[in-house]
């Protein structure tokens, strides 16, 4: 972990030295079950500054929050997950599938927009073609995308670490 | 009663419209004083924005969060992740003046503020604490009786700071709101377990977050529900679509019908499935839909 990271941490108020291994945040994993997510690991790699931001385990996490509910030390692990994704993506580590929501969100205001399919579906239930969001706003879409922009988002999707 | 303005985020309204519908009925029929939050964006994402980015996840849920502002109205959100962002940056942005200012000064740029006026709710929050289950349990003009598999969903509930809840191992909220209906809510193992939706493992590791949900699958079916009861479109979607897509992997033979709470209490208003959209799901069981018909 390099400076950069302990600094993001530290910003969250969220202390990985606090950790004494006991293991609970993995034993209460359901990723862990399922992947080889292993979140005790995880913050140990965190709290020894060893950390690859290429690794797929940070994306295993479902953030479901039951280990940060149970740590008996009140670390903020799936948070600190989150911050620690954000350092990853920083450097340009961003699955493609990521990537492609993020874009939906750029061009459409919606992460999940709407299709020809859904607006059927609207129409036999009696609802509007489309619903009253930025989906028939352009004003609002246009809105959405000023603040996208001012934020550097366009910029941060479209960095890539294997370029 | 509270004012509300409705939040419909991504899911409800484009893939899910029945539970869009079947919201306005609901909401309608109890007599709440709500309406739509026109020019709405994605929450965004817990996912992958807030993973992505703090900064834009936060100006974009303020933004939202303003938009009720304006109206002097708190929002009412009927999806967990909605729910879960919202009221997360809500709270950061209330806690924290330095945070607040990044935020507004972006938000400047179009005529917006965030002032830290409203709450953000959950519509199973808000319908346990006004009305209520008992005073609903009233108004039910058609009790159901059925066998109902409840999932909770993290987000309602965790993380427990800036929630208002009963319990976070064995909350029972969500349990007395389906039981206000005359439907029975049948205990199952690992009952609080994740869908496996969330945190972007459903678009980006598809088939290990459908094994994460074909193993609470394989556990509610055990149970012999008649139907399972989430709050979260996105929980849904990953229920209703995904037992099509094991089906088609795994070569299990899943037929559960999924319905969001206020489809549930849509029906024992009487609603019929296809005014509340059930019948519009990906999993279709007929013999829940003809129940009525
Ligand atoms: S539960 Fe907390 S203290 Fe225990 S190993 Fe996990 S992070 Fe460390
Ligand atoms: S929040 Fe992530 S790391 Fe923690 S228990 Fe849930 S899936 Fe595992």
């Amino acid at each position: 972990m390099d400076s950069e990271l302990e600094e993001i941490l530290k910003n969250e108020n969220i202390d990985v030295l606090k950790c004494m291994q006991c293991g609970v945040c993995s034993a209460s994993c359901p990723s862990g079950r399922h992947m080889t997510l292993n979140v005790r690991k995880l913050v140990r790699r965190a709290s020894n500054k060893e950390f690859d931001f290429d690794e797929d385990d940070l994306w295993m996490c479902t953030t479901c929050y039951t280990c940060q509910e149970r740590c008996p030390r009140k670390i903020r692990i799936a948070d600190a997950i989150l911050a620690i994704r954000s350092k990853a993506v920083s450097e340009g580590f961003i699955k493609s599938q990521h990537r492609d929501v993020a874009r939906m969100l750029i061009e459409t205001g919606h992460a999940v927009p709407i299709n020809q399919e859904n607006i059927d579906k609207r129409e036999k239930l009696g609802l509007g073609r489309l619903p009253a969001t930025v989906a028939s706003r352009d004003q609002a879409l246009d809105d959405v995308k000023k603040l996208l922009v001012s934020c550097g988002f366009d910029m941060l999707v479209e960095n890539d670490s294997n370029e | 009663m509270t004012k509300m303005a409705l939040f419909l985020g991504c899911i409800v309204p484009n893939r899910y419209p029945g539970i869009e519908k079947a919201t306005d009925l609901c909401l309608e029929r109890l007599g709440i004083d709500c309406i739509e939050l026109e020019d709405a964006s994605c929450c965004p994402a817990p996912g992958v924005f807030r993973s992505f980015d703090k900064a834009t996840w936060l100006t974009i849920a303020a933004r939202n969060i303003s938009l009720a502002e304006k109206l002097d109205r708190d929002i009412l959100t009927i999806c967990n992740g909605c729910y879960g962002s919202l009221n997360e940056a809500n709270a950061q942005l209330k806690e924290q003046p330095q945070l607040r200012k990044k935020v507004n000064e972006h938000l400047r740029k179009i005529g917006f503020e965030f002032r830290g006026q409203i709450r953000i709710r959950h519509i199973i929050e808000f319908l346990s604490e006004e009305p209520g289950p008992e005073q609903i349990r009233e108004m039910v003009t058609n009790p159901l009786s059925l066998r109902v598999a409840v999932h909770y969903g993290c987000h309602m509930i965790k993380p427990s700071e800036h929630r208002i809840i009963d319990s976070v191992e064995r909350p029972h909220f969500f349990d007395e709101l389906v039981e206000a209906t005359g439907a029975e809510s049948v205990d199952y193992a690992d009952k609080n377990e994740c869908c496996g939706a969330g945190g972007g493992v459903r678009s980006g590791l598809h088939e290990k977050s459908l094994e994460m949900a074909g193993y609470k699958l394989s556990i509610i079916d055990e149970a012999g529900i008649d139907c399972i009861v989430d709050a979260c479109p996105f929980c849904h979607m990953q229920f209703d679509s995904g037992q099509a897509e094991l089906n088609d992997l795994k070569g299990t033979e899943y037929r559960i019908p999924v319905l969001h709470y206020t489809q549930l209490l849509g029906l024992a208003f009487g609603y019929t499935p296809q005014d509340l959209g059930i019948d519009l799901n990906i999993t279709v069981d007929e013999n829940l839909t003809h129940l009525w018909s």
